[in-house]
């Protein structure tokens, strides 16, 4: 019992207090790549930090919903923090719900995200709202599709299920099925935390926002919440490709020695995918927004490909 | 891409190493930090460029900071879109009339604590545009400013040392 | 447990009331302030006692009513009570309880129409309470036509204005279509099995050609499917609906619709016998389709009920989903996953009418006071009518299926038992699940920002129009019965467990299996642990996570303080309600994305001023779509119908004589053909 406490609260301090950092190496890697020496890796904490001693400036027009929103924002990615697994498949706080439940509470805080974009009455806001939505709704086949290639396989839409089964699995990377599935999941992935080829996190220019651009009103110590909910989303995205499809090292059982591989498995899946995405932010660029439907309903195909896949194969 | 990535993997981490202020000619006007918000903004300072009138030469090197040589981004510092999310407004060029108003208001869009840094001549004293009729006059005219980095145009190096001077300690000329 | 006779007694009580009301809207149908709290008085309480009736039914009571010397021509007037029935009834309670109550404020602006309103409400609910509860053929019809013409006329209470009237016509037209499909159905069954009575027919259903079976199932579902409003036979819907006072949108768009559904569910699962599984294909096809479309739809429309009215076309189409993919699994000897299944669609209807009943009063005291329904002219209305306000967003945020509100628990279940259908052996049928599957995750996402749209550009930022900057709260009639809905949603999203139970009971008796779902208080798994939820905890932890947030900012010292300037414009001197963005330039990425389905018709026309073209006088910008489904399907109808009738027109020859001949010779055909 003990124990159990103990791996959950641990667990939820390494999402929470290592999504920071894990931006920090994305950015770190990409100023690399980019020929510069950029900002240590600790540098969103900084930020963080600073934004903490900030006043915040609220435009006239908003309502309570622009206020509330910082708060949704950040106690969804809390809450979805206990749901994932990160370093274990043995703790009980999964109990709280399944992988459907966990993009229904991303929806949420999109959704009040959309919402405070509104609120400020900018056009700039209401531009954001608008693009987050449609990428959003447009990605949501793709997941739940991916979802149930997934459970197909694992027999359950339970996430600690899902990593056991797919864990006892010896030839889990020579199956087509699997592979597609990681695929389409990594493009939506791409696009839910706004990343490069759909959105571009370092933008200036607000019409080429989406994400940036809901947020623009926001300052200070709400600022800082919805920065922090955004790294941990981008955490928990990289998490779940990685202890999902490459479910190698997860602890299945409370051991120490087996969540020490825990930890060691995880800060090696965590910096190969972050790798991956800063060569890939590096090397692309940015769709044309219209041209972000055709990216997901390619990944939309190659998640069909892996359910018809399963259905052909059994 | 293939061609990028080679280039990626051949070319050095290229930035300057180190920041020298020595050619770099520096006013401290404004001292109204505390030492602990300085010490924070030493580790993480969000600028926002506003141009009230300049002829974008200041602009064209301050875009020379976010280089691969200067890389601003080291020390912390990053450009951002929206004052709201600023800690410095980066003010060029004179105050034109018709920009005074906006850059009035960006100012007030600033949360506090914050920072103005005027970069170049014209910022400064108007350089060549003073007693011009569209001119309202010096950034220092119109919003309050912390430090003024002169030049036509300040050299990058300039720029940077400028912004850091705001935040440690001012040690005197 | 009550006995039959004290089920029947509170029947009776609640028709005495109804005909009440019913009759005290005729006797004062001039003093209109007594007439509007009579007849919604005596509506109020006679639901009341539906609902306890329903909830008696729910736990296991019911009754058999056979009056023989009432409608003597069919077998007499056949009621009956089982849990079924009883879920529906509690349905329909849960929708015009609030709605009644919100009517005594709202429809004091209804001065000429009270009584029309009164007396057409007071045989509008008895009605659908009798089709729920009607056990034989003529008694079904009869209520069934009764509840259509009460909600005809309640659709015309706005008569003088003109699209009242063609959405009324309308209306009619699809509804007598709808009961033409019906009849045919029942006379084919009556001709098959020589009963009326329905229950009969699912005993002697299995002797009957299974061939005759599907067409009766065809002919029947596709007239309960226009009342359901599903697609392609939702054309009246988004018409009649908006142009409805709101309290009758709310019952029409909540509670009625779902009558079409409960007879789909009747004749798919009872009436007609276990039938192939492609029934069930074809009512999950008409489902996700009507899910996509409706919600297309309703993300592009800018008139607020309409918009409404589309998403409750969306939801018809989820509740489909359900009932075909319980008729599918049962067709494969899958018991508890059709009984899931089915159980889905019921609580997905439930919450239907408990979020959609919500939005339509809100949008009703929106309307109310601003006058206007386009969304457009709308805005800032958050900070004027602050209830209002906060339960159109937990309605939006319910009807979008977040949680922890209830439109996520129904449809939560429903992907539960979609993503099951792996245990159907066969490919083709596994393929249309997973479309179904992608098609119903795609409808959540464009409600969620459907109705991102709905209530940002309704409720927050400024106002963009005079009407709108005078708002005031609604009366206290009005926020109470707004509020009831509202703490529903929250309720049955939060505590699920006591619906759940008696729709599993329901479920259980009605189909014969125990649902695959087991549940408490704090957890509810389907099909063992392939799917697990505890709502109530993830709402408990997600209100401490968000206080804990706070309670950390302060801990750690963060800057409290606050400072309000204007929006940030990049310094531009005036920020007006100009600015915003409108609800077209929200919809318009989906306008892009979906054009081949809205093929849009867009018109920019500006006006310079006459020295140079760079001085833009006025910008004007129309842009509209067309309904795909209109053009292709009933654009033909309608012009074959007008061509026959112009040929038909020969036949009236204004003559008296030829008219008797007409029917003398109809007379002698029909004595001929009765020999």
């Amino acid at each position: 019992m003990l124990a159990q406490i103990g791996i959950t609260i641990a667990q939820w301090l390494v999402v929470v207090l290592g999504a920071p950092v894990l931006a920090g190496v994305i950015r770190k890697t990409k100023a690399r790549l980019q020929g510069r020496r950029g900002a240590g890796i600790f540098q969103p904490y900084w930020d963080l930090r600073k934004l903490l001693v900030k006043e915040v400036v609220i435009a006239e027009n908003t309502s309570w919903v622009f206020r509330l929103t910082p708060y949704v924002a950040i106690g969804t990615m809390l809450l979805s923090a206990f749901i994932v697994p990160v370093l274990t498949t043995a703790a009980e706080l999964q109990f709280l719900g399944n992988i459907i439940l966990l993009m229904y509470v991303f929806l949420l805080s999109t959704f009040f995200l959309a919402l405070a974009g509104l609120d400020a009455g900018s056009s700039f806001g209401g531009m954001g709202s608008s693009r987050e939505m449609a990428i959003a709704a447009l990605a949501e086949p793709t997941v739940m599709i991916a979802i149930f290639a997934i459970a197909l396989r694992a027999g359950s839409t339970g996430l600690n299920e899902m990593i056991n089964r797919a864990a006892s699995d010896p030839l889990l990377l020579l199956n087509p099925g699997h592979l597609l599935a990681f695929l389409s999941f990594f493009i939506v992935a791409l696009a839910e935390t706004g990343r490069l080829p759909v959105d571009n996190p370092s933008t200036h220019l607000e019409l080429t926002m989406i994400h940036e651009a809901m947020i623009l009103e926001y300052s200070g110590r709400y600022l800082a919440l919805i920065e922090w909910a955004s790294f941990i989303k981008l955490f928990l995205f990289l998490t779940l490709l990685g202890n999902i499809f490459f479910p190698w090292g997860v602890a299945v059982t409370l051991q120490p020695g087996a969540v020490a591989i825990g930890v060691f498995a995880l800060v090696i899946k965590l910096g190969v995918l972050a790798l991956g995405l800063a060569v890939l932010e590096t090397a692309l660029a940015k769709l044309r927004l219209f041209r972000v439907p055709e990216l997901l309903s390619g990944s939309f195909m190659l998640a069909l490909l892996a359910v018809i896949s399963f259905f052909f194969l059994r | 891409m293939k061609l990028l990535l080679r280039k990626i993997l051949k070319t050095p981490v290229v930035t300057e190493s180190g920041i020298s202020t020595v050619d770099a000619d520096i006013e401290t006007l404004g001292n109204a930090l505390t030492k602990e918000v300085r010490k924070l903004f030493g580790r993480s300072l969000n600028i926002r460029e506003v141009d009230p009138g300049s002829c974008n030469g200041c602009e064209l090197e301050i875009g020379g900071l976010n280089s691969p040589y200067y890389d601003l981004e080291r020390f912390g510092l990053h450009f951002v879109a929206s004052p709201r999310h600023a800690d410095c407004l980066l003010v060029t060029g004179p105050v034109t009339r018709n920009m005074a108003d906006p850059l009035k208001r960006t100012y007030d869009a600033t949360p506090d604590p914050k920072i103005v840094v005027a970069v170049g001549d014209c910022a400064k004293d108007c350089g060549i545009f003073a007693g011009g009729y569209g001119v309202v006059g010096p950034v220092s005219s119109v919003i309050p400013v912390d430090v003024v980095v002169s030049g036509c145009p300040p050299h990058p190096r300039a720029i940077l040392a400028g912004i850091l001077m705001a935040l440690r300690e001012f040690r005197g000329p | 447990m009550l006995n039959s006779a004290a089920m029947l007694t509170l029947l009776a009580a609640s028709l005495m009331l109804f005909a009440g009301g019913a009759a005290g809207a005729l006797v004062f149908d001039r003093e209109s302030g007594r007439c509007r709290r009579m007849t919604h008085g005596l509506a109020l309480c006679g639901t009341v006692l539906v609902l306890i009736l329903g909830i008696a039914g729910l736990t296991g009571n019911s009754f058999e009513l056979l009056l023989p010397r009432i409608l003597p021509l069919a077998g007499g007037l056949a009621l009956g009570l089982d849990r079924l029935s009883a879920f529906f009834l509690l349905t329909i309670a849960v929708g015009v309880i609030p709605s009644t109550l919100f009517a005594v404020g709202y429809t004091r602006q209804y001065r000429q129409e009270q009584a029309l309103l009164g007396f057409a409400l007071n045989v509008f609910v008895p009605a659908m309470m009798l089709v729920v509860l009607s056990r034989n053929v003529l008694t079904f019809l009869v209520f069934w036509e009764a509840m259509s013409l009460a909600s005809y006329f309640l659709v015309m209470t706005e008569k003088d204005r003109d699209e009242t009237r063609s959405a009324g016509w309308l209306y009619m037209v699809m509804t007598h279509a709808g009961l033409a499909c019906l009849l045919i159905g029942f006379l084919a069954m009556l001709q098959a099995t020589g009963s009326f009575s329905m229950p009969e027919w699912a005993r002697a259903a299995e002797g009957v050609d299974s061939g005759v079976r599907s067409l009766v199932f065809l002919v029947m579902a596709a007239g309960f499917l226009s009342k359901a409003g599903a697609i392609p036979f939702h054309v009246w819907l988004p018409r009649a609906h908006p142009a409805a006072p709101s309290h009758v949108s709310a019952m029409m768009s909540g509670v009625m619709i779902k009558l079409g559904v409960y007879g789909l569910i009747r004749i798919g699962f009872e009436w007609l016998g276990p039938g192939p599984g492609w029934w069930g294909v074809l009512i999950m096809i008409v489902g996700a389709v009507s899910a996509l479309l409706g919600v297309l739809y309703a993300l592009i429309d800018s008139d607020l009920k309409c918009l409404l009215a589309y998403s409750s076309v969306e939801n018809i189409g989820v509740i489909l989903l359900g009932v075909g993919a319980g008729l599918v699994f049962r067709s494969y000897n899958l018991g508890s996953l059709a009984a899931l299944a089915l159980m889905a669609a019921l609580y997905h209807s439930l919450n239907h009418t408990v979020f959609k009943g919500l939005l339509f009063l809100s949008a009703g005291s929106v309307v109310h006071v601003t006058g206007t329904r386009i969304t457009e002219e709308m805005g800032g209305l958050l900070k004027r009518m602050p209830h209002t306000g906060a339960f159109f967003l937990i309605g939006s945020l319910a009807i979008s299926a977040m949680p922890p509100f209830n439109g996520f628990i129904s449809e939560w279940l429903t992907f539960q038992s979609l993503l099951l259908s792996f245990r159907v052996p066969e490919q083709f049928i596994n393929l249309v699940f997973a479309l179904c599957i992608a098609s119903l995750a795609l409808t959540a996402g464009l409600a969620a920002a459907c109705f991102v749209r709905a209530f940002g550009i309704t409720f927050l930022a400024l106002p963009r129009g005079q009407a709108v900057e005078q708002a005031h709260e609604a009366d206290w009639t009005m926020r109470t019965s707004m509020g009831l809905l509202a703490l529903a949603c929250l309720t049955l999203g939060v505590a699920p467990v006591l619906a759940l139970r008696v729709l599993s009971g329901a479920v259980n008796e009605f189909l014969g299996a125990a649902p695959d779902l087991s549940f408490d208080w704090s957890n509810i798994a389907a099909a063992s642990a392939f799917g697990t939820i505890a709502p109530l905890w993830v709402a408990v932890i997600l209100a401490l996570l968000m206080l804990a947030a706070w309670v950390g900012l302060r801990v750690y010292g963060a800057n409290f303080s606050r400072r309000y300037y204007e929006t940030w414009g990049c310094g531009r001197a005036v920020q007006t309600a100009d600015f915003e963005y409108t609800a077209a330039a929200f919809a318009n990425p989906f306008k892009r994305v979906f054009a081949f389905l809205y093929r849009p018709v867009e018109e920019t026309e500006i006006e310079a001023h006459s020295e140079s073209r760079f001085f833009v006088k006025t910008i004007t910008y129309r842009h509209e779509s067309r309904s795909i489904i209109e053009d292709s399907i009933y654009a033909p109808i309608v012009a074959t119908v007008r061509r026959l009738a112009a040929k038909a027109r020969t036949v009236q020859s204004g003559n008296v004589h030829g008219y008797l001949l007409y029917i003398l010779a109809a007379l002698l055909t029909l004595l001929l053909f009765a020999k």
